[in-house]
């Protein structure tokens, strides 16, 4: 679980990093949140349906996404799996069950109850899960699903990344309500806070909730509290809203990663030296991970048009042909690295 | 305010569109066959593919033991049990979130709007997910939605309840849309809407539930992308769909017995339409008039007008006309909602009007 963590903490910089220079056009970080991700994903089982928000690709690297895959979907390369179709961080794994990230907020959790009222159905032994923040709980969506939830009998596992922030939003003007639990409770749904920088602490709620979850049939609401270290995304500069010192206290003293680096070395399960190796061989994975993503083409121009339906409509084909012949007759005035099929 | 129960409906039913009986619609439909009402089809088509396919469910209010506002549902959840016909709490924007969630991991649910216009509450589903995901994930996670439910202009169900919906999401890329209008096609297009991998909007018409028709004992399943050709003729093509295909063939009749000879197509699909056989027509009679429910602006009219002008420009003889209803909202009172909707004299009149 700890490597997993300075995994991500690494990643995260790296490909921060990368947009800054230019490499990528866009990234949201995770910084602070490592423990939530690492965490929960350690204590679900690899047949549990996730659908995320956008803040938690340590469950996707937890179940098995290399730090090539990532980088491809951020690059939208031709391996990307999602083809190019959507920003960096909206990833999607069909077989690591990690349902494709779609921006707008909250609109995964009913998705989840629907998926976890299909596995009630089928009698599976496993649940769904949805992550989402302390804003997304203000949207219609999250109080609708927590109801359908409780009503269905849905085995389905809310976590809220209650992390102080909505881009420039915070908790105390998202919401007057004494934390997010409390909205399960007016549900019906057995709800739980936990320090969601306690690594150790988010993985048994995780476990626990989610054997009830499946046992019982019903839904679970965890918060875990914590601190978006990060910007909200790239696109965003925090100390215009927040004291550049809250950040840095969060991001030094609190830092979840630290925290169970220090649990680990205090029972001499962990040292300075291996902490060095692996930073050391992530950050040169990384580095060539990065430039084999960069060298690979982009998709061709026919994922434009593949996949809007099963199979491909007249109309669309008519505009495909238009396409490429504006594309072809005009080379200069279209990226090079786009193949014309 | 929700829609009063079917019962009410039925006695209410005095409409043109009933005057209109479906002898010239009926393509497979023999001596053997037995007679419903459209809301009856619907129920059967839905019965024995919930029959068939194990994952095909239902969700949306009273669905369950009530049967449905329209009685779609009625005796399916004492069949198939209270989860596979799921009652749902009242916000359709997540049970319809809901529903793709279920369909990316396996089911194939079917949406039942209680009226078209509550389906806007469910429209960033619909646009942001539901169209968007199989693309988006680069087609690993498909969405066999069905979303139906009935709308259009009623009997005096306020403007709220009068929502002709076909026009918003039209422009929605990755849905299927089409409009059912006889028992026949209700049944076949439902059949065929469930089996189809893409989400495809089903539109019902909330005053031809009570059409009845004799349809064939035969399973059969109707295409979602062909339109229906009601009647062949060569001096002038009506392009029309749900409701408004009746009032053109009771148009028709008037126009018939003054020599008039009009190809009648009930398009069925609204998007993507079929442009194949409208464009055999239009070759052969180089004249259109489109007659819908839509409002004027942006409804199915506007786009099927710029569709033929792409395509057929070359064979037309004259400017498209197009019948559609004013830009307003529908009023209650009956005479002004009577005077919304496009009526077969309107009809009589353009076709005069075009074919000279």
């Amino acid at each position: 679980m700890y490597r997993k963590m300075v995994t991500l903490q690494v990643m995260d910089t790296i490909f921060y990093d990368a947009q800054r220079q230019g490499r990528i056009s866009f990234y949201v970080t995770t910084i602070g949140e490592e423990a939530i991700n690492i965490g929960s994903a350690a204590a679900l089982n690899a047949t549990d349906v996730v659908f995320s928000q956008y803040r938690e690709p340590g469950v996707l690297m937890w179940r098995g996404f290399t730090l090539q895959q990532f980088a491809n979907q951020c690059y939208g390369n031709e391996y990307d799996l999602g083809k190019g179709r959507q920003m960096p961080v909206h990833y999607g794994s069909n077989e690591l069950n990690y349902l494709t990230v779609s921006s707008p907020i909250a609109t995964q959790v009913p998705q989840a109850v629907g998926a976890a009222y299909g596995l009630k159905m089928d009698k599976k032994d496993a649940c769904a899960v949805t992550y989402f923040g302390d804003g997304g709980t203000s949207e219609g969506d999250f109080h609708a699903g927590m109801n359908f939830a409780a009503v269905l009998g849905a085995p389905v596992l809310f976590i809220c990344r209650n992390n102080g922030w909505a881009i420039s939003t915070p908790t105390s003007e998202q919401f007057r309500s004494d934390g997010v639990a409390i909205k399960g409770q007016a549900y019906g749904v057995r709800s739980i806070r936990v320090d969601g920088n306690d690594a150790l602490a988010v993985y048994f709620a995780v476990k626990n909730a989610r054997k009830m979850a499946v046992e019982e049939f019903r839904p679970i609401l965890i918060e875990a509290l914590t601190y978006r270290v990060g910007h909200h995304s790239t696109s965003d500069d925090s100390s215009k809203y927040r004291s550049v010192d809250e950040i840095e206290y969060w991001r030094t003293r609190r830092d979840p990663v630290a925290r169970l680096r220090m649990f680990l070395q205090s029972n001499r399960w962990w040292d300075d030296e291996n902490e060095d190796l692996l930073r050391q061989d992530l950050r040169t994975q990384m580095m060539s991970v990065l430039h084999n993503a960069e060298s690979k083409k982009k998709p061709g121009l026919s994922n434009l048009f593949e996949d809007v339906y099963d199979v491909i409509p007249q109309n669309l084909k008519e505009q495909e042909q238009e396409t490429q012949a504006i594309v072809g007759k005009y080379p200069k005035d279209y990226p090079s690295d786009v193949p014309l099929d | 305010m929700r829609a009063p129960p079917s019962t009410v409906r039925a006695s209410k039913l005095v409409t043109n569109a009933v005057a209109v009986k479906s002898e010239t619609a009926s393509i497979a439909a023999t001596k053997s066959g037995h007679e419903l009402l459209l809301f009856e089809a619907l129920r059967e088509g839905l019965e024995e593919e919930m029959e068939r396919d194990p994952r095909v469910c239902v969700l949306g209010e009273d669905v369950g033991h009530y049967g449905g506002s329209y009685k779609v549902t009625k005796g399916l959840a004492e069949k198939f049990g209270d989860l596979r016909v799921l009652d749902t709490p009242i916000a359709e924007n997540s049970f319809t979130g809901m529903a793709v969630g279920a369909a990316m991991t396996g089911l194939r649910p079917i949406v039942e709007g209680m009226n078209m216009g509550f389906l806007l509450l469910a429209y960033n589903q619909i646009s942001n997910n539901c169209g968007m995901l199989h693309y988006t994930s680069g087609g690993q996670f498909t969405i066999p939605v069905v979303i139906r439910g009935p709308g259009g202009v009623g009997r005096q169900l306020g403007a709220e309840h009068s929502q002709r919906l076909e026009s918003y999401f039209q422009s929605v890329p990755g849905l299927q849309m089409v409009a059912c209008s006889t028992p026949y096609n209700a049944k076949g297009l439902m059949k065929a809407a469930i089996r189809s991998e893409n989400p495809v909007i089903l539109c019902e018409h909330v005053l031809l539930y009570n059409l009845k028709e004799r349809i064939p004992d035969e399973e059969y399943v109707c295409c979602l992308e062909r339109a229906e050709l009601v009647r062949p003729g060569k001096d002038v093509t009506i392009l029309t769909y749900s409701r408004m295909r009746h009032h053109v063939l009771q148009a028709a009749k008037s126009l018939i017995n003054k020599g008039y000879d009009p190809e009648i197509i009930d398009i069925i699909s609204l998007k993507p339409f079929d442009l194949h056989t409208i464009g055999n027509s239009i070759k052969k009679t180089h004249k259109v008039l489109i007659v819908e429910e839509c409002m004027r602006t942006g409804g199915i009219g506007a786009s099927l007008r710029a569709s033929i002008m792409d395509n057929f420009w070359d064979y037309l003889d004259a400017p498209i006309m197009c019948l559609s209803s004013q830009d307003v909202p529908t009023p209650y009172a009956g005479t002004l909602e009577e005077a919304t909707v496009v009526q077969p004299p309107q009809i009589v009149k353009a076709i005069k009007q075009l074919c000279g």
